[in-house]
């Protein structure tokens, strides 16, 4: 095929699929949410937070209680479930600090064996079936994009997302706090012997990392509905993403973020047969040209 | 006899599978350069990092400024006034030059501030954008320095500052510890280069397996080439 003949393919594919692509942009921004997350704990901690999908849920429970529930706002909502998160993350580290000298298996299990505690309240208290919750009003509209409509609310989760990614990245890049986490990520006794109290760093990543997957879960209730599984569902591809995109790095989260989201959605309506298979498909291509993840380092 | 800034008596202190000092007593008075010479694998890092808290003493007492500083935590005792100078100099190889240093910086009053380094250390300041690993050993070497100084301590260890460094750079970096003793630092210079150490230091310490066979003052130790062969298995001073 000659590059005319794929530039003449492109809007067609477009235009059949715009829904689609739309529709894995906006789940690739959710995973997002989860992925810089575990990312930026393993690179600074080397634990592998397999609670964090169960943190994702609960927190879109949390919201969905304030919300549905007690019928108070969105905005309210949301700030009890990214609390909700943050304390998640301070707990975890506690939970975490005796045995920080074990390896990353014994770690691993931990949080994996909170992953089921976590998510079996959560069924106690919300049961099985699925729950939404409703997204703002300002938002319950369709936007017109390239002829087609579409839901506002989606387009705005894409829009939080993505401006989420940029503060991020430039926090981490730019600033200070974010100069001590990179040095921490290299050398955490060296840090420390420059007077940093490191414990206090890590408390405040994980923080920050559980409220980011907190504040996804509520962002994502009104697309994906509340229920027991979906936490291992968006553990798992978050997973996938920063092996995609390279452990510890920002850009490469968005970027992993993007390529499962795209999987997911245009792959499922491009080859459906394959799908299922899509996923784990992209990830051993990436891996088998590039080992340490699209913008890993080493 | 003025108690000594650091005191350090009895110290034992090891890794998980091996004991590597077998009561280590040195010490450091205000103002003073004290070298620790030593073979390869002696524990004179262990030492070293035993001090900063980067390693937890089994028993003994680290005292500085009079405080008991075994069993705190390095940030803790960074605070306190020790910087460290470590060996393979650690620097942040994706940080800039800049921010190696801003990261080590406490103020005090009439301390060393970003400016007075960069004045001490032109280079750091033409190098101030680079990131740590596009510099040159000698100049990793003077960023070590750099965030040592502005941790504005008051002692400094240095672990083998000139190890692997091109002759032209350790004679920089000499020129610069000596510069800084000429303004009364006080530190611990662990050193495997002879020459250096009896340049920069005061009083000379060797260590032999996890123990402190010798002291003497630099002028002693000089007039006795036999205890430097007899402990080192090095050549004429
Ligand atoms: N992190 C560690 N874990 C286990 N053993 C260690 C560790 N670091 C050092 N050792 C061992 O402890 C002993 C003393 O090592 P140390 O690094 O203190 O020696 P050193 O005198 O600084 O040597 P060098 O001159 O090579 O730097 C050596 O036998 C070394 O193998
Ligand atoms: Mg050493």
């Amino acid at each position: 095929m000659t590059f005319a003949a794929v530039g003449a393919a492109l809007p067609g594919l477009l235009n059949e699929h715009l829904v689609s692509i739309l529709n894995g942009l906006a789940v690739g921004m959710l995973l997002f949410t989860m992925a810089v997350g575990l990312s930026l704990i393993f690179g600074l901690m080397d634990v592998l937070n397999l609670a964090h999908g169960a943190i994702f849920l609960l927190g879109g429970y949390v919201a969905f209680q304030v919300i549905v529930g007690e019928g108070q706002s969105w905005l309210a909502g949301l700030a009890v479930a990214v609390g909700f998160g943050a304390v998640a993350g301070l707990a975890l580290g506690g939970i975490l600090r005796p045995i920080r000298h074990r390896g990353h298996l014994d770690q691993a299990l931990l949080t994996l064996g909170l992953a089921f505690v976590l998510s079996d309240l959560a069924t106690i208290f919300w049961g099985s079936d699925f729950q939404t919750i409703p997204s703002p009003v300002f938002l319950q509209r369709s936007v017109e994009v390239l002829g087609q409509f579409y839901p506002a609310y989606r387009l705005a989760v894409m829009g939080v997302g993505f401006a989420l990614a940029v503060v991020v990245y430039l926090v981490v890049e730019r600033t200070q706090v974010g100069a001590v986490l990179r040095a921490a990520v290299e050398d955490r006794a060296m840090v420390s012997a420059l007077g940093i109290n490191v414990g206090r760093v890590m408390l405040a990543v994980l923080a920050l990392g559980t409220a980011l997957a907190s504040f996804g879960g509520v962002i994502g209730a009104p697309i994906l509905s509340l229920s027991p599984g979906v936490d291992a569902e968006v553990l798992i591809l978050a997973l996938i993403v920063i092996v995609i995109g390279g452990l510890g790095s920002i850009p490469g989260a968005l970027v992993g973020a993007i390529v499962i989201g795209q999987v997911q959605s245009l792959g499922t309506a491009l080859v459906p047969q394959v799908a299922p298979f899509a996923l784990f498909g992209a990830m051993v291509i990436v891996l088998a040209v590039r080992p340490e993840g699209i913008f890993g380092s080493r | 006899m003025s108690e000594a800034l650091l005191d350090v008596r009895d110290l034992r202190a090891g890794y998980r599978r091996s004991v590597v000092l077998q009561g280590v007593d040195l010490a450091v008075r205000e103002g003073e350069v004290v070298a620790l010479l030593g073979r390869n694998g002696v524990g004179k890092t262990t030492l070293v990092h035993s001090i900063m808290g980067l390693v937890r003493p089994s028993s003994g007492s680290i005292r500085f400024d009079g405080q008991e500083l075994s069993g705190r935590t390095p940030d803790q005792i960074a605070r306190r006034g020790l910087a460290l100078v470590p060996q393979g100099r650690r620097i942040f190889s994706r940080l800039s030059v800049e921010e190696n240093l801003k990261l080590a910086h406490r103020s005090r009053n009439g301390g060393h501030d970003l400016d007075s380094v960069y004045e001490l250390l032109p280079r750091l300041h033409e190098r101030r954008r680079h990131r740590g690993r596009q510099l040159s050993g000698g100049e990793q070497q003077m960023l070590a320095i750099g965030r040592a100084l502005l941790a504005n301590a008051r002692l400094v260890l240095f672990d083998e500052p000139s190890e692997g460094l091109a002759p032209k750079a350790v004679d920089q970096i000499a020129s610069v510890i000596a510069g800084l003793r000429e303004q009364k630092l006080s530190a611990l210079l662990v050193e495997q280069n002879l020459h250096v150490a009896l340049k920069l230091a005061d009083a000379v310490n060797v260590m032999t397996k996890g123990e402190i066979v010798y002291r003497a003052t630099v002028d002693e130790f000089r007039s006795d080439p036999k205890a430097a062969r007899a402990f080192l298995g090095v050549g004429q001073v």
